[in-house]
């Protein structure tokens, strides 16, 4: 059987300030994991990251698993925890902006 | 030091408005990031986890104050007011902004400084003994020789796209500190029958599958070097696999071909490519060891470093640890620590830079070292001048006495910075140096590195350090690989595993039992915990990483 | 259709005659017979292989006089290294000769300057 699809939410770099974005439900790049799209669907979701990655002002676009919480998309992965905040060393990035 | 002159000027200048022109090409769409990747990779730019991170070149880690005041400025212009020097010799900014990356360049080329190198499938920004020219077991100072291969390796046509990256270490001690057998090729200075030149040595590296490297020959005179080095990167352009990035690098090579057998190639390759070196390079040598002359020493009494080190506990600590013998003896190698406990090792604020040059101007000849421990190093103060130069650096937050103790840990940026990392490394280091500061314990210790990396790429030489940690992602959770008696120094070996890793909540309490264990199974004092390792193996340490089952239920 | 580039810029191919191809993993021990060859072309599968600039300098160094070119993707930011290491012009494809144009071309034209290795590789001083 094949394996349940863990939702996606689809992540980049942006290309003049580096800064970690998201793509939103509007198909734009927001800043904030919150207020990224989530598709539970997997063809919507390749087919989001293909439209994502011709974009020419992101690098590295890619999908990553992500799950509904109360205030929008919430990470599995540790390191997609530390790319919504910041550094732990230091209170810089993302979570200083805050 | 050696200054540039109007050609290396003007290269660099030329270099900034091509990378300019880059970055302009990148965003009207000239260039694919396909494209531009390789090219902002050898300007030193990559683009990590949260930021660019834009890496500038120290080469051999020779630095004047001047141009780390002009780090200091960009720390604060262009990013979050602080540096990160790495075990490669280099300083890391972690914020700057793609557009102002040419700014940037432009502010070290002011300098004479670059970032050319610093990544990328070239030959890297070449590294060197930091106590170059002034230790005192040193026989021949690796610098002018490691310039004149930053020269040849600048830019060099053939090898801007090659299989991966190479990397090229020079040392003229009888004591490695440039941990040379763990590079592509490692340059150790000497002579034969009057004649100078170099045993060169190939295929050594960590990351992966570690290795240490093997003698490619045993002595190459220096009129040779260049062409030869060339004859080597040349054979392993064509022979190193591009199928597969873990396998490309020229110790996989050397391993699936055999060290005899590259040494055939090369001295074939070597035979065609020599004749197209006119002999202008052993003039430019020349030349360029002017630059690295040694200082006119001062002659005079040593009574205020006497007195200090009689009456104050705090100086004499710290003496203890950070100053390392030099050639004069009424001179010290200084080691300022960027390990205060608690702190990023490495990290370095644009004060504290400033406060740095300012004391190799009053005290140090004009000359800083970065090491590949991560710390600052002024290779000339006399010991008159050592308490007054303490007090400035007590003032500074730079004065931590822990130079090769376990707090003086090597940590990569791991995950808190890295695309690549598996796991952090950094938090991993404070929380190692702030158990063992608060045990008070450290001194009674002695001599122990700790390495951490935060992948299988080694960045923080995790192999070779007597206490190896390595952060590793299982199953969506941090967890942490020890390896044991490793060693960076001439005589390089390969830290062993220990066991299973450990979460990160238990990696610190793991590292405290193996140090309680080297502290029970010590025959004295004098023992380091390498030398215990070296006698007792591994055994009384896995005992005290991995307690039996009971005993764990017991003490619940 | 592809379109050559030399240190004036794009011209139109006006090579008539045979072309030897090297594929880009070509066994340099296999490079001496072909030095007396008119026109030897060497394949850039990607711009990021970069063993044809060390093939095209074996080649040279064995002997090989005739005109040599790197040919496909080679971006314009690699053309002062192929000219350096002994190749005469470069063929690309309409696209990359469309998304880099000429002048990006030209702007490596002056390859002879500012190189380290020319400058490395001079001949001794007479003493
Ligand atoms: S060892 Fe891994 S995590 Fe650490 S800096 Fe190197 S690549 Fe990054």
């Amino acid at each position: 059987m094949a394996r349940p699809f863990t939702p996606k939410i689809v992540t980049a770099n942006a290309l003049l300030e580096g800064d970690v974005i998201y793509l939103s439900p509007q198909d734009t790049w927001v800043r904030d994991l919150c207020d990224a799209a989530l598709f539970s669907q997997q063809d919507q979701a390749e087919e989001r990251l293909a439209f994502a990655s011709k974009d020419g002002f992101v690098v590295g676009a890619y999908l990553v698993d992500a799950v509904a919480g109360e205030n929008g998309p919430e990470p599995v992965h540790f390191r997609e925890d530390f790319r919504r905040t910041g550094p732990s060393n230091h209170n810089h990035g993302k979570q200083a902006e805050l | 030091m050696y200054t540039y002159n109007d050609f290396d000027e003007a290269f660099v200048r030329e270099r900034v408005a091509q990378f300019s022109g880059q970055v302009a090409r990148r965003i009207d769409g000239s260039l694919t990031e396909e494209e531009f990747r390789p090219l902002r990779l050898m300007n030193g730019l990559y683009l990590q986890l949260h930021a660019y991170m834009l890496r500038v070149a120290i080469p051999y880690g020779t630095i004047n104050p001047d141009q780390m005041d002009q780090l200091a400025l960009i720390a604060e212009k262009f990013d979050k007011g602080y540096g990160h020097f790495t075990t490669r010799q280099n300083i890391q900014y972690n914020w700057p902004k793609l557009p102002d990356v040419p700014a940037i360049l432009e502010a070290l080329a002011d300098v004479g400084m670059h970032a050319i190198q610093t990544s990328g499938n070239t030959i890297r920004n070449v590294t060197a003994d930091h106590f170059a020219g002034a230790a005192a077991d040193e026989a021949y100072d690796p610098r002018p020789v490691a310039e004149l291969i930053r020269q040849w390796s600048t830019d060099h046509p053939e090898f801007q796209f090659l299989p991966r990256k190479f990397k090229v270490a020079v040392t003229g001690a009888s004591h490695d500190r440039a941990v040379v057998r763990a590079h592509d090729i490692g340059v150790v200075l000497k002579e034969q029958n009057g004649v100078k030149g170099a045993e060169v040595i190939v295929g050594g590296g960590l990351g992966r599958t570690p290795m240490v490297g093997k003698t490619l020959n045993e002595f190459v005179p220096f009129a040779d070097l260049l062409p030869y080095i060339e004859a080597t990167v040349s054979v392993w352009n064509l022979l190193g696999r591009r199928d597969n990035k873990y396998k490309a690098r020229i110790k996989i090579t050397v391993h699936e071909h055999g060290i005899d057998d590259i040494r055939a190639r090369v001295e074939e390759r070597f035979t065609q490519i020599k004749p197209t070196f006119g002999g202008i390079d052993m003039e430019m040598l020349a030349q360029i060891e002017q630059h690295f002359v040694a200082p006119i020493f001062a002659n005079k009494p040593v009574d205020a470093y006497t007195r200090a080190y009689e009456n104050d506990p705090v100086f004499r600590a710290w003496a203890d640890t950070n100053l390392a013998a030099h050639k004069n003896e009424d001179y010290s190698i200084v080691t300022i620590s960027l390990k205060k406990p608690g702190a990023t090792p490495g990290d370095a604020s644009a004060d504290q830079m400033r406060s740095m040059a300012q004391l190799a101007r009053d005290y140090g000849h004009d000359e800083l070292r970065i090491s590949h421990e991560q710390n600052v190093i002024l290779p000339h103060v006399h010991k008159s001048n050592l308490p007054a130069l303490h007090a400035v650096l007590k003032g500074n937050d730079l004065a931590t006495a822990n130079a090769g103790l376990i707090s003086d840990i090597i940590a990569c940026p791991g995950m808190d910075y890295c695309a690549l990392a598996t796991a952090r490394s950094i938090p991993v280091a404070q929380g190692i140096a702030t158990r063992f500061d608060e045990l008070k314990l450290e001194h009674e210790i002695g001599q122990l590195k700790i390495k951490i990396s935060g992948c299988i790429n080694a960045c923080g030489h995790h192999h070779v350090g007597h206490i190896g940690i390595l952060g590793l992602d299982r199953a969506g959770v941090e967890n942490y690989q020890i390896t044991l008696g490793g060693d960076g120094t001439e005589t390089t070996v390969i830290g062993d595993r220990t066991g299973p890793g450990f979460a990160y909540d238990e990696i610190i309490p793991a590292i405290e039992r193996l140090v309680h264990a080297y502290l029970n199974a010590r025959l004295d004092a004098e023992e380091t915990f390498l030398q215990a390792y070296r006698r007792l193996g591994m055994a009384p340490f896995k005992e005290a990483l991995y307690p039996p089952k009971e005993e764990k239920a017991n003490a619940a | 259709m592809s379109v050559i580039v030399q240190d004036g810029g794009f011209i139109a191919d006006d090579f008539i005659g045979e072309w030897l191809d090297l594929t880009s993993d070509t066994d340099p021990a296999t490079l001496k017979q072909y030095a007396g060859s008119a026109a030897i072309r060497i394949d850039f599968p990607a711009f990021s292989d970069g063993r044809g600039f060390t093939l095209a300098k074996i080649l040279r160094l064995s002997g090989f006089t005739g005109r040599l070119r790197a040919n496909g993707h080679v971006i314009a930011d690699q053309y002062a290294m192929a000219r350096r290491s002994g190749f005469d012009e470069v063929s690309i494809s309409d696209e990359l000769a469309t998304r880099q144009p000429q002048e990006q071309w030209l702007a490596r034209a002056d390859w002879q300057a500012h190189d380290y290795q020319a400058r490395v590789r001079r001949p001794a001083t007479a003493s």
